[in-house]
């Protein structure tokens, strides 16, 4: 399996809004390649016959009614945010957008 | 941004076909969210609508609206699609700040329903099979708000504020296949398209389509390949297209930019675009990312969706009379042509005018008003017809007004204009503007005895047998009256006076 490279590490630092350092690229590309690397073992035990699964539960169709619950108070939406103006979230300039 | 020149859109279209693809968006009318138990009241006030799961806050755990997938199934089976025996949500990843989340929960690999089609008719009355890739679920996103900047717009602004309140309302993504072999039609058919589904999604009451409160959008992929090669070129993707217009108008706009492009050598740039509705221009957005750059993978917080077959057949039972043979048995009905319903259609006449009929009017008058004055003032107002403040039950009684003999014409249309003007109802602006026809016998009486002494020799014709010579006395009756009488009686009455018995 190839290994993950510098450059994709930069990639998904770029899609993710992430600055990152020359010596970060390659740090972080070595700690990617060994989480890769781990979860690959379970393809090594998991044969055919075993399908890809995305819940470890055996549940289909857990549905909820179309009822309205309540919603939080503004003041609580928004306790968190590290701005807010006319009470919505103030974000920062969006970049690279036109 | 350079400036290019257009080519014309007949010498495009001589040298190049059209391949479309269509992507629709449409917002359901569910009283929740798709994923939590939030209102979708509109006009909230900001962040009032919004809860831990739908701000993404840390555990915090989605679980499906029903009627969100319910409704997915109902449109997928009325648009002809096969319906997932099993399918999965995904997480879109991106990293933008109308998201709280970093993903939209949506589905990739595994939508609930794909393979279908739906026809659509041209105003000529030519049939087009659009063919549907498939309709999934997936979630909307919050409204930014940018501050600064010149225009309000992403571009130049200092900053942005975001309302969460739309985040999470359920939408219905339906993606159709390539549309090829439209030819110089394209754009004719993309609105057709578009006209046709937000008929669907009315007739199922899925949701209300309004194209103009962003319930239902477009984004236009469009892509040019020379006469006679099979190998698409390479496409853009003009976003969020908001009414049935623009979505023709870009169409053709990227034709002919496209054209234009492809004619002096160049490539066209994969990207989205932004179209302009003062001018019908679009312009340049992002270059668009790769599908592999969202890293979809299933999402771990949803189990599957997996519809019983008994479900999905019960659905199928359910579902309305298909807006398209609605027309056609209303049209046969109605006793009106092909081209007569599409401009019904192509109004948003079509239940306005059934409803009048419900309230008694005979079909020809409803059809009438709604498509004529009405249509005219709606016109010019640039709303649309069912926004005008008339009821059908008040077009029904101008109608039945003028049945009655109390109306002319002429008078119907003033107390229609006293209605929009908010005056009342019909009966309340005929008595206040005193519209009601003048038949009463003694008070055109004068009017009548006027007119004769004033043209004795139109007296004369007439009793020497030239009937049509009445004309000219009842038109004087009219002048006199100022419109209001009621002129089939006007004629009786002079016939009457002057002793004769026209044949």
């Amino acid at each position: 399996m190839p290994g993950i490279t510098r450059e994709e590490v930069a990639h998904l630092a770029r899609l993710s809004r992430l600055e990152l350092k020359s010596e970060e690229l390659d740090h972080f590309a070595e700690q990617l390649n060994d989480i890769v690397d781990a979860v690959a073992r379970v393809s090594e035990i998991a044969a055919e016959d075993v399908p890809p699964t995305s819940h470890p539960l055996p549940l289909t169709n857990v549905m909820r009614a179309d009822e309205v619950r309540p919603s939080l108070r503004p003041d609580e939406v928004l306790a968190a945010a590290p701005a807010a103006e006319e009470q919505r979230f103030r974000v920062p300039q969006i970049l690279g957008e036109d | 941004m350079s400036v290019i020149d257009l080519v014309p859109y007949e010498e495009a279209l001589a040298s190049y076909d059209p391949v479309m693809g269509l992507e629709v968006h449409v917002e359901l009318g569910t009283k929740t969210k798709m994923f939590c138990g939030c209102a979708t009241v509109p006009g909230a006030e900001p962040n009032t609508q919004v809860c831990p799961t739908c701000l993404g806050l840390p555990g915090s755990l989605p679980v499906v609206n029903a009627i969100g997938v319910e409704s997915a199934i109902r449109i997928g089976l009325a648009l002809n699609c096969d319906i997932a025996e099993w399918c999965r949500f995904a997480r879109k990843n991106y990293f933008y700040p109308d998201m709280p989340k970093n993903f939209q929960t949506s589905q990739y690999d595994e939508p609930i329903a794909f393979n279908g089609y739906l026809d659509v008719e041209l105003e000529d009355g030519e049939v087009f099979r659009v063919e549907i890739e498939r309709a999934h679920m997936e979630e909307d996103t919050g409204k930014s708000t940018h501050v600064g900047g010149a225009t309000g717009r992403i571009h130049g602004a200092e900053y942005s504020l975001l309302d969460y309140n739309r985040a999470g309302i359920p939408l219905i993504e339906i993606v159709t296949k390539p549309i090829v072999g439209a030819g110089d039609r394209a754009p004719e058919v993309a609105r057709a398209y578009v006209a046709e589904l937000r008929e669907l999604i009315r007739a199922l009451g899925v949701s209300e389509a309004r194209m103009d409160m962003g319930q239902m959008r477009c984004d236009v992929n469009l892509s040019l390949m020379p006469k006679g090669a099979d190998k698409f070129g390479t496409r853009s993707e003009t976003k969020n297209v908001n009414s049935l217009r623009s979505v023709e108008r870009a169409a053709r706009f990227e034709i002919q930019r496209h054209a234009a492009v492809l004619n002096e050598g160049g490539t066209i740039v994969q990207e989205t675009r932004h179209f302009h509705e003062d001018n019908g221009t679009t312009t340049s957005g992002r270059i668009k990312e790769e599908a592999e750059d969202y890293r979809y993978f299933p999402e771990p917080d949803l189990v599957p969706v997996a519809p019983a077959r008994e479900w999905v057949e019960q659905l199928r039972g359910e579902l309305p009379e298909l807006p398209r043979l609605r027309r056609q048995r209303l049209q046969s009905e109605w006793g009106i042509s092909a081209v007569e319903m599409q401009s019904a259609l192509n109004a948003g006449a079509i239940d306005l005018i059934l409803a009048t009929i419900d309230a008694g009017a005979p079909a020809d008058q409803a059809r009438k008003w709604w498509l004529g004055e009405l249509a005219r003032r709606a016109n010019e107002d640039g709303v649309e017809l069912a926004e005008l403040p008339i009821t059908p039950a008040q077009v029904a009684r101008v109608s039945a007004l003028v049945a009655e003999g109390k109306l002319t014409d002429k008078l119907a249309r003033q107390v229609i204009e006293g209605v929009l003007a908010g005056e009342g109802g019909p009966d309340e602006v005929v008595a206040k503007r005193g519209l009601a026809v003048v038949s009463d016998d003694s008070a055109l009486g004068d009017a009548i005895d006027a007119a004769l002494a004033a043209q004795p020799d139109v007296a004369d014709k007439i009793r020497s047998g030239k009937f049509a010579a009445a004309g000219a006395l009842v038109g004087a009756v009219m002048k006199a009256t100022r419109g209001q009488a009621d002129a089939a009686r006007v004629k009786e009455l002079i016939f009457e006076k002057l002793g004769v018995t026209p044949e």
